[in-house]
């Protein structure tokens, strides 16, 4: 049981990492409020179903459609909304909130509902790890969700657009007087998390059914990860993502399953009591210039 | 020959304003008409209305109490985006009172309105020291994580809740009851904000630094008003609880974390009267638009995208200024 | 009888991720002084006044206050032992009219505390302190909004803001930063006026010229760390202090 929990453990962090990378990418990285994060995710998927199912494109085009379509969403709730009110945090938060609970709620109205609605596991196997036995899909989403982490790490240090990411957060003025056009970069860094929702929603999926509540569970799993972790620090965000996936797995196989949704809850309070502004937190609130 | 705008006051206004002793009747009309407006329209309404909307007059004021209590943390720089949180913790204190010690309305409710602001507030206290951002997380976060755990761990209820619990003694009692909380609250507190009070929270809202600088301890006046705050949202629930004899997970939906920012966003963030009218606007609207359904929610999320992009003073602003100051085009010199 | 400095500041370090900003200061000031701080820019001299007045904590060191240790705690209890400061860049309420900007450190517990609560309408009192810092009542320039004040204004209302606070030493930050001679010519008499009123003050400055016909002593910081300490004119002419604003040759 616990060799079964532990690779079942891995797989679960990489899941939740995989989800708070591309919010962490607008929020803490960009520093843009992007609660439509949720809505985002869960557009994803069902526009990878509507390519493949309705339109009836082959899958590997379904996909790449669905990616870009997202992102594109993204760029468009940043140019028609998001550049009004860039700046005021609570706008923006209010905004994309409002933006990210209309869609949910325009998804299930429209009827997005139904055990129908699934997206197909890549490879439809499973191997077996010493005693226990693990699909192909999983695997596959460990193998995606490390090297999107790492090429975020990456991009985020060693490219420019990247390094213009952390930058407009930092200072907005001081990125635009070295001639970074902060709107354009804002504006790729919201579309670059919604890719990064859609990826993380087409590999994920396959292992349930595409069911638009989880819009909302996706935002809160999202946001502990980044609180727990500290915003704007990717590795906090692995690291948070492990303690929480863990947690969350070692819960089920050892305690009672419905115990699972306080693991979040319980590492959220005892963050903010030991260390407030996360494991790995960069910016705490007092260390800015007078 | 280019013209522009000019605002000017009123004459009236120029007149009554900060004078103790007032001329004529005019002038007192002139002031007192805007706030006896809600005093008297609230206690009209109370009687005029058919059985149903008298109904929706109760959810009315309690999202109208609610929404003051956001702008209450708005106004001192903390921007809260779980106002359920507050609401369900007051509803589940009073319900569990009532249900496991059978204690009465009368008691339940103050009871469950001071505890909840306690414990809420002591749940909010670590976040207190971080950036702003951390405070709105968290409180959008707690409520959606306590829904799941009750509906997991089937405590206080779980998914069924208590039902059969105690009602108020009449639906007068009901009435009056949270119309009289409701009118105190928005007026007493507008005085408290307005005084020198309400200034340091303000400050605190506008340069924390400053105000640190000036020898306040300004966790302490943030705690202050967040006890305040999640003290009215708590007894806003507490009688939720009482009028519909039920507590239940719902106590911690969506709806009571966004109905009150969009209420102050619409109504006038800023301003405790713009939120009420917020309320006022926003709930009868979603009455109305019941028959909808799921596309109700759709409405709202649009409603406050376009309110808070295109009119970000919110519509009290206006009516404040239109009441206050007239325009008049004039000659560019 | 040499008597204990009011401040005493002794092996004080604090670094930012990689930049040692303070690398071992000691210095102290007595009572009725006026200290004067110089330094070239990134010397460490803002830094320093942060240490002290709890903006900031500190690596390594210690801040003694009449003999208390004050190191780490935080600003607003400083603030109620008697240490005020203004800000390098000004912190007004900017929404507010500049009378009202003086509320807030009208409400502090300080205030009640030295004034026993009895001290009076605060918009009164607000008013009479903008007076004394230059903000002539008839002009009613008190009741406009700070964010229509000239730099001028707005520093003499920084400087009434600490004023209100009745500290014993105040500390002020590039206060003559951006202010014309006949400025600084006329908030000289009211700093000379509250070394009259018994209050101890630091100054750091870039306008050496004025700050010397007033202080009465001056440090150098340079990296931060204190490279010369005594009578303004000794100071000037140091090697260390030549070579640390003009470089060597």
């Amino acid at each position: 049981m616990l060799t079964n929990a532990i690779i079942y453990g891995f797989v679960n962090s990489v899941i939740l990492m995989l989800v708070a990378l591309g919010f962490n990418i607008t929020f803490g990285i960009s520093g843009i409020a992007n609660f439509a994060y949720g809505a985002l995710y869960i557009m994803g998927a069902l526009a990878c179903w509507v390519f493949f199912n309705s339109i009836g494109l082959p899958y590997f085009f379904a996909v790449i459609l669905a990616v870009a379509l997202t992102a594109i969403a993204g760029a468009l709730m940043y140019r028609f909304v998001l550049l009004r009110i860039r700046g005021l945090v609570l706008s923006e938060v209010i905004a994309t909130f409002g933006i990210g609970l209309a869609l949910l709620e325009f998804f299930k109205y429209i009827g997005f509902i139904g055990f129908q609605y699934s997206l197909p596991v890549f490879i439809d196997a499973s191997i077996n790890i010493g005693r226990v036995v693990i699909d192909l899909q999983r695997i596959l989403i460990v193998i995606i969700g490390t090297s999107m982490a790492a090429f975020l790490w990456f991009f985020t240090h060693y490219t420019r657009t990247g390094l213009r990411f952390r930058g407009i957060a930092q200072d907005e003025r001081t990125a635009l007087s070295l001639g970074i056009n902060t709107d354009r970069v804002a504006m790729l860094s919201v579309s670059f998390g919604g890719a990064y929702a859609a990826i993380a929603a087409i590999f994920i999926l396959p292992l349930g059914t595409i069911n638009v509540e989880q819009g909302y569970s996706v935002l809160i799993n999202a946001l502990a990860v980044c609180i727990v972790g500290g915003l704007g620090s990717t590795g906090g965000l692995v690291l948070a993502s492990f303690l929480i996936g863990y947690g969350q797995t070692f819960t089920v196989t050892y305690l009672e399953s419905h115990w699972v949704m306080l693991v979040p809850l319980i590492a959220i309070l005892v963050i903010l009591v030991i260390r407030p502004s996360g494991l790995f937190g960069e910016q705490k609130q007092l260390e800015e210039r007078i | 020959m280019q013209k522009r705008k000019e605002r000017v006051d009123r004459g009236i206004k120029a007149r009554s304003n900060d004078v103790f002793a007032l001329s004529s009747w005019r002038e007192m009309l002139y002031l007192a008409a805007p706030r006896l407006l809600p005093i008297v329209g609230l206690l009209l309404l109370s009687v005029v209305l058919s059985y149903y909307w008298q109904r929706v007059l109760l959810s009315v004021s309690v999202f109208a109490l609610l929404a003051i209590s956001w702008d209450i943390l708005a106004q001192s720089g903390m921007v809260s985006l779980g106002q359920a949180l507050f609401f369900g913790t007051g509803a589940y204190l009073a319900g569990n009172m009532n249900h496991y010690f059978g204690w009465p309305p009368y008691l339940t409710i103050p009871l469950a309105t001071i505890f909840g602001g306690v414990l809420c507030t002591l749940f909010l206290i670590p976040v207190l020291r971080l950036r702003g951002i951390y405070f709105s997380m968290v409180t959008l976060v707690l409520p959606l994580m306590l829904v799941r755990i009750i509906e997991a761990t089937r405590i206080f209820g779980g998914t069924e809740g208590f039902s059969g619990l105690d009602p108020l003694p009449n639906k007068w009692v009901e009435m009056y009851l949270i119309i009289t909380v409701l009118l105190t609250a928005l007026f007493g507190l507008r005085r408290l904000m307005n005084s020198d009070y309400g200034l340091v929270l303000k400050g605190i809202n506008d340069n924390d630094r400053s105000v640190m600088n000036a020898g306040i301890n300004i966790y302490w006046f943030k705690i202050q008003a967040l006890f305040i705050a999640s003290a009215l949202g708590a007894f806003a629930g507490a009688f939720m609880t009482h009028v519909y004899m039920f507590v239940g997970m719902p106590v911690f939906a969506l709806d009571y974390s966004i109905l009150p920012i969009a209420a102050a966003v619409v109504g006038g963030i800023g301003t405790l009267a713009g939120s009420m009218l917020g309320a006022f606007i926003l709930v009868p609207l979603s009455e109305i638009l019941r028959g909808l359904g799921g596309l109700r929610i759709v409405f709202y999320g649009l409603f406050l995208v376009v309110f808070t992009v295109a009119i970000p003073g919110g519509i009290f602003h206006y009516i404040q200024r239109k009441y206050h100051q007239f325009e008049r085009w004039v000659e560019v010199e | 009888m040499r008597t204990s400095p009011l401040l005493n500041v002794s092996g004080l370090y604090k670094n930012f991720g990689g930049v040692q900003a303070i690398a071992g200061l000691n210095f102290e000031i007595a009572k009725g002084e006026l200290l004067g701080i110089i330094g070239p820019n990134g010397s460490g001299k803002t830094t320093a006044v942060n240490l002290i007045t709890g903006f900031v904590k500190p690596t390594e060191g210690e801040i003694h206050y009449r003999g208390k240790n004050i190191t780490g705690r935080p600003p607003y209890k400083i603030v109620r032992l008697g240490i005020a400061r203004t800000f390098q860049m000004v912190k007004p309420f900017y929404q507010l009219p500049a009378y009202k900007n003086m509320i807030i450190p009208l409400y502090s517990p300080r205030v009640k505390q030295i004034t026993g609560g009895k001290y009076g309408d605060r918009d009164a009192v607000a008013l009479d302190l903008l007076e004394e810092v230059g903000f002539e009542r008839d002009s009613f320039v008190a009741y406009k909004v700070a964010s229509v004040l000239p730099q001028g204004y707005l520093k003499r209302l920084e400087l009434a803001k600490a004023i209100a606070l009745q500290p014993d030493l105040i500390i002020l930050d590039e206060l003559f930063s951006g202010l014309s001679l006949a400025e600084v010519a006329s908030i000289v008499p009211i700093i000379e006026k509250l070394r009259q009123q018994g209050k101890t003050i630091i100054m750091i400055e870039h306008r050496l010229k004025e700050l010397f016909r007033i202080a009465d002593r001056v440090i150098v910081l340079n990296y931060g760390q204190k490279i010369a300490d005594g009578k303004a004119a000794d100071v000037i002419n140091s090697p260390e202090v030549k070579n640390a604003y003009l470089g060597s040759e």
